[in-house]
């Protein structure tokens, strides 16, 4: 490789260039400056998230890196800023409380650094082995902060948990992984497209894909492969979970977008019904299995299940509406998601954080601006207009109809139904119930955080239309 | 006057109310003042601007006027607004009825009353909203949107049942309009517009019609309500606050005749010429079974709540005669049972705000100290009744005339209905205003307020007055009306002709 190669490979690369020397220098300015040191490591980690982003947004390079293993792409570059986005609203909603959290340690912002970076390799991943070095670096990481508080059991336990099972997903990714590479001879995506399309497609190839699918499922935490999710979810302290739902879930599906669009679309009808299967799938139990949760970190996690398969409705109808519906949901989602974090790290009294949904009672009497910010918030999650969650629902089902997917978009819009119970149950203890006592005060920065996601999902009806436009540029990478 | 986009201005003036709510504290004596007067002044002043749409409006011109068009989040959706022979009498209707809610909270709603004033107004921006809105997804955006506000309004300020009720409420009218969505979108992908005014003109094929209707009668019969998807409604008006009554039976209800209207009958005639024999049958059990059922209530708000339902028959039946009389009678029909059964709980809320009770054994002989409650609330129970003079009798009589021409047994078993809504209508009379005056809890009761005199009777005057002379109303829908009947056998004639050439 010639050093002009590589050094427009660099170029292309320079946000995760970024990321991966700010981590190393994130790691040594924590060893050399000991224990105290977390809270400017914190400070220096947000920075270098910001500038990875400012980069992606500014810089105009974009093409094929390292030998066609790495690709910037308008689609890619969306996702990463929203994957940036996400880690970036994480990182600070864990430094609020992080001593009460035990999440004062220099090592927590360099994890979720290197998770970062690992999202970022995902979302750029044009390769099979480009693809499992991503997920592996982002997983690792990931498992590690799961566990993060390691005097708690239900953190450690939620850390192995996940460790585990993921370890077997990406057993079951290798696999696939494997016999696609055997039967088409190519690990770069592109590569497998053309062989795909050249030849009548062999059963082992269908082996193989079924098996990616399964592993980048487990992923996106969609059914069958979601059983972790809400152990995980309650488990890991309060902002590694928002952490979990946001960042990583958009990485995931993109490259569930990418895998399944750039390399197997000649295969489109086998692998749409697997995508349709696991979408509805998730859709209903992500609607039924909330219904009786108490815990609200529970709640969300089953909710994150059933909107992993309204996203997935999007995918199924393999066009470039439906991926432009993928990557707006995931960033409606993400904001949403990260909106309703913030409120319930705000769930704390004196003694501790609160995580049960009755503790949200009489909210609207008590801390009415959150209580109104999240009412907001529930009814968007549930897909009620005018909220942004409606128009991310909408362009889905849109690309669904425009796909003939009757079937699937009518369960999936009763599913949603369902699912607008038990959101109903949350609006319905803050305003309809007496007060349970007050919160100790919100912090600055959650409130900060709650009322951008506030003000985003309402007023999405007004100034929606650039977001839109940049889904839409983003899904015609792949059409 | 058509420079200046008066349907936006109508639609969002109250958010500008809402606005200086927000600023205003609700708890103290002084501030509670603030809010009922902001709250009214805001209302009226809508309605006032409102009237403007209605001297601005060309009573000869059968297609949308007043039209307002902008590009909309960049997908083809856009802000597209205006009015026309059949929407414009709705949106003064809700104007009209605001002002009279915010009266009737005036002392009934103790606690939070400006969140409560701020989910009026909010309710009024999207109600007006579904009426002038001419794109498919921005009605369905507003048609929606209303269940938000009503949720929190009958939850937070309902009677003893109310969670129940509003789950109810919610659940039931969410799974009737996500149907509809999906027909929205396929309509997007069929048409290649979501533009109501191309929509119209564009002749579905019969096929897909059928599909597309039934999605959309899911949307428009919970909403409506029709037998037997009209459990929601008894539940939802006993445990609403007056207000809350008066909106649901007086605008919500309309919302979904009014889909019915712009979307069953006008895009999908084929289907809805195919199904109007299972609307009958839905009506007329509606007319005959719920006004069996309201006779047995012993709640007053509930048997009203079943006299709704029973008079949405035959607004249903009425417009899928699809004649000229039939449709002409469902619209004055709606905007009538608008100012009637309003009126009615708004009597229900005279009486409930002083003995905290509508259970009707509790009441009895109130015609003693209460003489001119017992003339307001005859005058509405009349109208309810639809003897000729009010204006609940032109309604009914020209659907029942519509529904003649079509199909005679209908006919036949939808003038039954009216002798038993007399029967439970007076039942209900006699039995709360007259007799002797016996209970002691009654005897203290004083006659209406100057502020309910104030609420009642202009709906007294109205309801006489569109009784004796309704050709204002008429004047305005009649050219519409006209047109919807010619595409709607047009397009009959065309797929007969179709059909026969296939043949």
């Amino acid at each position: 490789m010639t050093s002009d190669i590589l050094l427009s490979s660099l170029q292309i690369a320079t946000p995760e260039l970024i990321l991966a020397i700010g981590a190393l220098v994130l790691l040594m300015v924590g060893v050399f400056s000991g224990e105290r040191s977390a809270s400017t490591v914190t400070g220096l980690a947000v920075a270098v998230l910001a500038v990875s982003g400012l980069w992606l947004i500014f810089a105009p390079t974009q093409g094929e890196a390292f030998g066609g293993a790495f690709v910037l792409d308008p689609f890619g570059r969306f996702m990463k800023i929203l994957a940036l986005i996400g880690s970036l609203v994480s990182l600070i909603m864990s430094s609020v409380n992080s001593r009460a959290d035990k999440l004062n340690q220099f090592e927590f912002p360099v994890l979720l650094v290197l998770a970062t970076l690992g999202m970022m390799l995902l979302i750029s991943a044009n390769d099979l082995i480009a693809l499992y070095l991503g997920l592996e670096l982002m997983s690792l990481a990931l498992y590690v902060v799961a566990a993060f508080n390691r005097d708690s059991v239900r953190s450690t336990e939620a850390g192995l948990k996940y460790f585990v099972l993921g370890a077997l997903s990406s057993g079951m990714l290798l696999y696939g992984m494997s016999l696609v590479y055997g039967f088409t001879g190519n690990t770069g995506l592109a590569n497998i497209a053309a062989v795909l399309s050249a030849e009548t497609r062999s059963l082992g190839v269908v082996f193989g894909l079924v098996f990616i699918l399964a592993g980048l499922a487990f992923k996106i935490s969609a059914v069958p492969f979601h059983m972790w999710t809400p152990d995980v979810y309650e488990g890991a302290p309060t902002p590694v979970t928002a952490f979990f739902a946001s960042g990583p879930k958009v990485a995931a599906m993109a490259v569930f977008v990418r895998v399944v669009t750039e390399a197997f679309m000649p295969v489109f009808a086998d692998w749409q019904q697997v995508v349709v299967f696991i979408s509805i799938a998730s859709m209903l139990l992500g609607s039924f299995a909330a219904i009786g949760q108490k815990n609200i970190k529970r709640l969300m996690a089953y909710s994150s299940i059933g909107h992993m398969g309204y996203a997935l409705v999007g995918l199924a109808s393999g066009s470039q509406t439906g991926v432009s519906g993928v990557a707006l949901y995931m960033l409606i989602y993400m904001v949403m998601t990260l909106g309703t974090f913030a409120c319930i790290m705000s769930m704390r009294r004196d003694e501790g954080s609160l995580e049960n949904i009755e503790d949200l009672a009489g909210l609207s009497s008590t801390n009415p601006f959150m209580a109104v910010v999240l009412t907001a918030l529930m009814f968007s999650l549930a897909g009620i207009p005018p909220l942004a969650g409606f128009f991310a629902k909408y362009f889905v089902f849109v690309a669904a109809i425009e796909a003939k997917l009757y079937a699937l978009a009518i369960i999936g819009v009763l599913s949603s139904v369902v699912g607008a119970y038990y959101y109903l149950r949350v609006v319905k203890l803050m305003w309809f119930d007496a007060p349970a006592g007050q919160f100790a005060r919100t912090s600055g920065t959650l409130r900060l955080v709650f009322g951008i996601s506030g003000l985003f999902v309402t007023a999405y009806v007004l100034f929606g239309g650039p977001i839109g436009t940049a889904a839409t540029a983003a899904a015609r990478t792949f059409f | 006057m058509t420079d200046w986009p008066i349907l936006s201005a109508v639609t969002f003036l109250p958010l500008v109310g809402v606005v200086l709510l927000l600023f205003m504290q609700g708890d103290t004596a002084h501030g509670r003042r603030n809010v009922l007067n902001i709250s009214l002044g805001v209302t009226v002043a809508t309605f006032i601007l409102s009237l403007f749409i209605w001297i601005g409006f060309d009573k000869a011109n059968p297609g949308f006027q007043m039209v307002e068009k902008h590009n909309w989040l960049n997908t083809g959706i856009s802000y597209h607004l205006g009015v026309d022979g059949i929407s414009m009498l709705f949106v003064i209707l809700t104007t009209f009825l605001m002002p009279f809610c915010v009266l009737a909270s005036w002392e009934a709603v103790e606690k939070r009353i400006k969140e409560y004033m701020i989910a009026f107004l909010l309710l009024e921006v999207v109600m007006v909203g579904v009426f002038v809105s001419l794109d498919v997804v921005l009605f369905y955006v507003f048609f929606e949107a209303t269940l938000i506000p009503m949720f929190v309004i009958i939850g937070v300020w309902g009677g003893k049942d109310r969670v129940y009720a509003s789950y109810k409420f919610f659940l039931y009218t969410l799974l009737g309009s996500v149907l509809m969505m999906l027909a929205i979108m396929a309509m997007y992908w069929q048409a290649g517009t979501t533009d109501i005014t191309e929509l119209l003109k564009f002749g579905f094929p019969a096929g897909m019609q059928t599909w597309l209707w039934l999605a959309c009668f899911a949307a428009f019969a919970v909403k409506m309500p029709m037998w037997p998807v009209h459990t929601w409604l008894p539940d939802a008006h006993v445990q609403a606050p007056t207000a809350g009554s008066v909106i649901l039976a007086g605008v919500m209800l309309k919302l979904g005749g009014y889909g019915f209207i712009r979307f069953s009958l006008s895009m999908f005639p084929l289907a809805s010429e195919h199904f109007a024999p299972f609307v009958f049958t839905l009506s007329v059990l509606a007319i005959i079974y719920t006004s069996l059922v309201a006779m047995m209530q012993e709640d007053i708000k509930k048997l009203i709540a079943y006299s709704s339902v029973a008079h949405m028959g035959y607004v249903t039946m009425g417009i899928f005669a699809a004649n000229a009389q039939g449709l002409q009678g469902a619209i004055f029909q709606m905007l009538s049972h608008g100012i009637v059964s309003g009126a009615l709980f708004l009597c229900v809320g005279v009486v409930y705000d002083r003995l905290h009770t509508r259970e009707i054994a509790a009441y009895g002989g109130l015609v003693n100290n209460m003489p001119k409650y017992a003339v307001a609330f005859m005058i509405f129970t009349m109208a309810n009744v639809g003897l000729p003079g009010t204006s609940g009798f032109i309604g009914e009589f020209l659907t029942i005339v519509g529904i003649f021409r079509v199909n005679t047994w209908v006919a036949l078993f939808a003038a039954t209905g009216v002798i038993l809504s007399a029967s439970y209508a007076l039942w209900l009379y006699r039995r709360v205003i007259f007799g002797a005056l016996e209970k002691d809890s009654l005897k203290g009761l004083l006659d209406l307020s100057s502020r309910e005199k104030l609420i009642l009777y202009p709906l007294v005057a109205l309801t006489i007055f569109f009784g004796v002379y309704p050709a204002p109303v008429f004047d305005v829908t009649t050219a519409s009306v006209d047109l919807l009947i010619n595409n709607y056998s047009a397009a009959l004639q065309a797929a007969q002709k179709l059909a026969l050439a296939v043949h």
